[in-house]
């Protein structure tokens, strides 16, 4: 880790309570007009240049593009990590300052959990952190284990797991959280196809089950298609939303209706790469 | 055999648990303890033969036997204990003073450009730096006194733990640090409870540097050092006993001081196997 993310550290979470499922009237996240992008060498490069969409509760949104084009970025600027260049982030209407458990993150990287923690304290801690009772975080965990079919590897530590059961963990510890929104930042990218395959099911069983509110980042369009309701297409970099797609219902690769979608999706990603073709050779 | 063998031989016995399999067996299929024990014994029983048949004279080297003998009343009449126990008084106080500093430099380093700048500096010009090398200026300013040992001796811990440590909190796992702060940790907390165990596995070997070099420099320091205070350390024991050619003494001195670094090696890898290798941050060494 550079300095530069030891410095932020000092910087307070926001300290919304993991409260009960959120009832908030409203859209859960509203993104208008975001401009995002990262410093190199002292020099901004915008990855979004303007982007817009909402996401209202129960809904399970993918971010779906081009590398490059900024979906990461965006997921992280709700997350609170990066601040973005302009426009306006609200979760439950209040505008995003730091990070918070009621934006809880799974990343991509299987070494997201602690390691020096077994599999039901990585559960438990977070919640202890945010002023959950022992008795109670212990049972919100072993509740949350079970709904990921977890209770055998509770007393492991995480180097004992495989990849998908430590990306099963992330998304019980996030769960148990009761966020208001959860961000999955590529949760499945580094999965062998058949794990990534079951983990889909299993997380809309769980969505479908704790009715939770999910923004999902991912660049491939079958997942898109599986998991999402709505998927927010992205053109290369500097992106703006292309289209939103309604997938809604689509969870059976062989109806002919995930195929259509499918293509539509396909046809909307490289409709935007002949279009940037076109523009370099001018 | 005696208390030597015992000495040498327990650290080397307790490293692993060892499943068995009778039946014919080679050297290699026998369990890690009795290896190492056979080893330990046919050096302990060529060195007394060595001493018996080659009429060497006991002034020069001191028959296994004779060195037990040495280390029993050593410890038991208390000259050995005296000065076992003042080094290791010393030892440890310069080393919880080397770990506050060091403490001090890795907090400022962490979180300041200037402290980073600064720790990298000192310890580039004061790290290859024989900690030795520094007793002389040590007595000039502390006169022949236990002070003086312990700025040498915290001289040589502060760096090498300084540098791991730092080193620990600059490479923690920005992942785990990112999830940290997703789940509402900030300032000391996250420090606490995120990078402190994230970087325990330099902690530890650089306690572990740390403390070898104190333990040389301390027996070094000894040695040319002479009397601190009251009563001398083992540095003092050895040379002293080389004075006046108590043979089997100095070598009482030296199987003393090796004990102590193996069973505090030991001591090491058994934190180590209760912490960092049982979460996988670590390999089993």
């Amino acid at each position: 880790m550079t300095t530069k993310t030891m410095r932020r550290v000092t910087r307070a979470p926001s300290r919304q309570p993991p409260a009960a499922p959120t009832v908030h009237a409203g859209p859960i996240l509203s993104v208008s007009h975001a401009r995002l992008g990262y410093v190199v060498d002292g020099a901004p490069t915008v990855a979004v240049l303007d982007a817009s969409f909402e996401v209202q509760q129960g809904e399970k949104i993918m971010l779906l593009g081009p590398s490059g084009c900024g979906k990461s970025t965006l997921l992280k600027a709700v997350a609170g990590f990066i601040e973005p260049f302009g426009g306006d982030l609200r979760v439950t209407g209040e505008p995003v300052t730091a990070p918070g458990p009621d934006r809880a993150v799974v990343f991509q990287e299987f070494d997201q959990l602690f390691p020096w923690r077994t599999v039901r304290d990585n559960l438990v801690y977070p919640q202890r952190v945010n002023g959950r009772s022992k008795a109670e975080a212990g049972i919100r965990a072993d509740e949350y284990l079970r709904l990921m079919q977890l209770e055998q590897a509770r007393d492991r530590y995480p180097h004992q797991l495989s990849g998908g059961m430590k990306q099963r963990v992330a998304i019980a510890r996030a769960l148990a959280l009761d966020p208001a929104l959860l961000l999955m930042d590529e949760p499945f990218g580094a999965l062998d196809a058949q794990t990534r395959t079951r983990l889909q099911i299993e997380l809309n069983d769980v969505a479908a089950r704790t009715g939770v509110t999910i923004l999902f980042v991912t660049h491939s369009i079958q997942e898109a298609v599986f998991v999402g309701h709505r998927v927010v297409v992205l053109s290369k970099p500097p992106s703006t939303v292309v289209d939103v797609v309604d997938v809604r219902g689509l969870d059976n690769p062989a109806d002919p209706a995930f195929t259509e979608a499918m293509q539509r999706l396909r046809g909307l990603l490289s409709e935007d790469d002949a279009a940037t073709e076109h523009a370099s050779f001018e | 055999m005696t208390e030597t063998t015992a000495t040498v031989e327990r650290p080397t016995t307790s490293t692993t648990p060892t499943p068995r399999r009778q039946k014919r067996r080679s050297w290699g299929s026998l369990p890690t303890i009795p290896r190492r024990a056979a080893i330990v014994l046919g050096l302990l029983a060529v060195w007394q033969l060595y001493v018996m048949v080659s009429g060497v004279s006991p002034l020069l080297v001191a028959s296994p036997a004779d060195v037990g003998k040495a280390v029993l009343t050593g410890f038991t009449e208390g000259s050995l204990l005296t000065s076992t126990l003042t080094t290791l008084k010393i030892l440890v106080t310069a080393m919880l003073i080397g770990i506050l500093l060091a403490a001090v430099f890795t907090t400022l380093a962490t979180w300041t450009k200037f402290g980073e700048d600064l720790l990298v500096l000192l310890t580039s010009m004061l790290n290859p730096l024989p900690s030795i090398a520094v007793l002389p200026l040590a007595i000039l300013w502390f006169g022949l006194s236990t002070t003086a040992l312990v700025v040498v001796i915290a001289n040589a811990v502060i760096w090498p733990i300084s540098i791991n440590v730092s080193q620990g909190f600059r490479t923690a796992n920005p992942t785990v640090v990112a999830v940290g702060r997703n789940i509402g940790l900030s300032g000391w907390r996250l420090v606490r409870d995120v990078l402190m165990p994230a970087a325990l596995p330099h902690t530890i070997s650089g306690l572990k540097t740390g403390w070898a070099f104190g333990w040389r420099t301390i027996i070094a320091a000894e040695l040319v050092f002479g009397v601190a205070g009251s009563g001398g350390g083992l540095g003092y024991f050895i040379n002293d006993a080389r004075y006046f050619l108590r043979t089997p003494d100095v070598f009482a001195g030296l199987v003393t001081i090796m004990a102590i670094g193996i069973a505090l090696d030991l001591a090491f890898s058994w934190l180590e196997r209760r912490t960092v290798v049982k979460w996988g941050m670590k390999e089993r060494s």
